[in-house]
């Protein structure tokens, strides 16, 4: 006769079978969906380049040795691409400066929303959510309707006798990044908001109560016990800022390439799909780099949530 | 138990408090003035919204009175936010920091005081060993229990030696043994660092072991101050007299009034001797009190008469409820003994004796 210990563990051991059971269907689709094509691209970037597109199933370093390098026509030496470096380097610092600047709009807006009372806590998480209603590139040509030689800022400003010729906003840096700020904001928002309204506003008077100044209670008592929020909306703004296509070509007219055009050159125009691969890993090398820095960095001082 | 005599600590002259505005005003506070002195134990007792919290917080600067001052030792800290007040509290959820250790929260107050390190440290170690949680220094505040934490509040809010400090229904979350030696810690606490607490409750008992003096709030108003013999045994309203303890309210006719005294003539035709409530209007008919173990049943006639009605237990004495012959509920208490049950049945026509120092006669 079984024991009850015996018993107990047939148990789990069906409990845990059962777990696999029921959760195999999503297992099956993440692995379908989303580890199958990234195989297959990770497989490409080992292959020869077809003269039309397309892959030949020859196995080549070149496409690995051309992300950093090039090699010179007339004489094969290597030395270091200096356009995809820069490439690289004008992605990689639009994503942090995008994710310093929404953090540092939309840390005052969560605070702002947490403060507010229960009602009018709800009216602004929807205000904040209506972006996300419209299109991506709808919203992004709304941006641009705004800051066009002849658009909203510019003819107010011309009218107010301000300028006399319209500031060209349109087509540089600047306006890359306002739509960038403009897309990413609730992304940035919403898991800061998630922390602060979990935040229980007597530690913030019991800090006031121990003689610490507003900044002191903002740095010592707010930030520490938001991390979270923090780090999650970084994360979130980080990634897609760092792939961002639609924003920098409608905004920054095209002039300056991002790594996401980059890569979709290569498997457009550039016909070299081996290469579109290997960038393409190397972009999701560098964000999980950069997130285990940041996480590890940003958490270690962090609350642990018990 | 005499008043304490001292300096005063506190000093809120007629602060009112209104929150909201135009047809959802509500006044937490209404004209209040009261002088809490140095080195007292001070309880604000009152039901729930009675304002005693929200007089507390204007204390602590977390709310500005509406109208009104209040003073420290002289100085008017009304204008003043709450970093700026030499005064520190323990909130009712101790609000500890979760991302601290118990050390780091105690030294807190002084850290933000910009105090040299090794004074902090020195001060962390001497509070630690006062609320005895030497051992949990480097804990955080989520890997201890209630009491432990209520210790820890009481250790960060002592720390930084206000002149005041606050305390805002600070037992209410724990067991009740743990809140009886609580109670005992912290009248020792007070006794040892010699700094004037004013302790907020509900709980008209705990109020009534460990306050020097007690202010009876209601409705946004103090309606009597005074040490915790005064408000038992000498209620000046009907609504302090209900509120603390049980209490049986008799209409009586007063007369001959003078150095506050007085004698009340009961329903039942009886005229006994009575204190009178200070600020008493000599009117017709007033309230007379006599709590439940000030009065007597006898067998032979007293100053009241009537039937028992029904005799309730209690281990250490029994109540018997009774119905006057004027109709009115009285409630006697008396202490048990050994001897089985109180001399008394259900349905007995009995007397009540009450004495010439058992009777408080009612303001209102």
């Amino acid at each position: 006769m079984a024991t009850a210990e015996e018993v107990a563990k047939a148990a789990e051991r069906r409990d845990i079978r059962g777990r696999w059971l029921l959760s195999a269907p999503a297992l099956l689709v993440i692995l379908l969906a989303a580890t199958g094509p990234l195989l297959i691209v990770l497989v490409y970037s080992f292959l020869t380049p077809g003269p039309y597109g397309d892959v030949k199933w020859q196995f080549s370093l070149d496409a690995w040795t051309s992300v950093f390098l090039e090699r010179d026509i007339f004489d094969d030496t290597l030395s270091i691409a200096a356009a995809h470096v820069t490439i690289f380097w004008r992605s990689i610092k639009l994503a942090i400066i995008t994710t310093i600047a929404t953090l540092a709009l939309g840390f005052p807006t969560a605070y702002f929303m947490a403060t507010r009372s229960e009602k009018t806590r709800d009216l602004w998480l929807f205000l904040i959510t209506i972006p996300f209603w419209t299109n991506l590139l709808i919203r992004t040509f709304a941006v641009l309707q705004i800051i066009r030689n002849e658009g909203i800022i510019n003819t107010i400003l011309l009218k107010l006798g301000l300028i006399t010729a319209p500031i060209q906003i349109l087509y540089t840096d600047t306006a890359i990044l306002l739509g960038m700020a403009y897309v990413y904001l609730p992304l940035m928002v919403l898991p800061i908001y998630a922390s602060m309204e979990k935040l229980d506003f007597r530690l913030v008077e019991a800090g006031y109560d121990l003689y610490a100044t507003r900044f002191q209670v903002l740095r010592r008592i707010i930030f520490p016990l938001v991390r979270p929020g923090v780090i999650a909306g970084s994360i979130l703004v980080f990634i897609p800022a760092l792939g961002a296509y639609v924003t920098p070509i409608v905004l920054g007219g095209g002039k300056n390439l991002m790594l996401s055009n980059l890569i979709e050159l290569q498997f457009g125009q550039g016909r070299n799909w081996p290469l579109g691969s290997a960038l393409s890993i190397s972009v999701m090398i560098i964000v999980m780099v950069a997130l285990l820095a940041y996480v590890r960095n940003a958490g270690s001082s962090g609350v642990r949530h018990g | 138990m005499p008043d304490k005599p001292g300096r005063n600590a506190i000093e809120v002259a007629n602060v009112s408090k209104i929150f909201g505005s135009g047809e959802g005003q509500v006044a937490a506070l209404d004209t209040v003035s009261v002088s809490i002195r140095e080195n007292e134990f001070f309880t604000l007792l009152g039901p729930s919204g009675c304002g005693k919290t929200t007089l507390l917080r204007l204390i602590a600067g977390f709310d500005f009175p509406t109208h009104g001052e209040i003073l420290l030792y002289g100085q008017d800290i009304a204008p003043l936010p709450p970093f700026k007040r030499p005064v520190n509290t323990v909130f009712q959820s101790y609000a500890l920091f979760p991302h601290m250790t118990v050390a780091d929260n105690i030294g807190f107050g002084l850290e933000m005081l910009g105090k040299p390190k090794a004074e902090i440290k020195a001060r962390v170690a001497e509070m630690l060993k006062l609320v005895k949680m030497e051992a949990l220094a480097g804990r955080r505040t989520s890997q201890i229990s209630g009491g432990q934490q209520q210790r820890v509040a009481l250790a960060r809010a002592l720390a930084p030696q206000p002149k005041v400090l606050l305390l805002d229904e600070p037992l209410s979350a724990l067991d009740f043994k743990l809140r009886k030696d609580m109670q005992i810690e912290l009248k020792r606490l007070q006794h040892e660092t010699g700094i004037t607490f004013i302790f907020v409750t509900h709980d008209q008992e705990e109020a009534l072991t460990m306050s020097d003096r007690i202010a009876v709030m209601s409705a946004g108003k103090i309606l009597q101050v005074g040490s915790p013999w005064d408000i038992y045994d000498k209620p000046a309203e009907r609504f302090v007299a209900d509120f603390i303890g049980e209490t049986n309210f008799l209409t009586a006719a007063i007369s001959g009034i003078g150095n506050g005294k007085a004698r009340a003539t009961l329903k039942s035709g009886s005229t006994i001797e009575a204190t009178v409530a200070e600020g008493f209007q000599p009117k017709d008919n007033a309230t007379v009190v006599v709590r439940p173990e000030h009065a007597k049943l006898t067998k032979d006639k007293g100053e009241l008469s009537g039937t028992v009605d029904n005799i309730v237990y209690f281990g250490t004495d029994t109540h018997i409820h009774l119905r006057l012959d004027s109709g009115e509920a009285f409630t006697v208490r008396q202490q048990n003994t050994r001897s089985a049950g109180c001399g008394f049945e259900r349905g007995d026509k009995v007397g009540i004796v009450i004495g010439n120092d058992a009777a408080q006669v009612l303001r209102d």
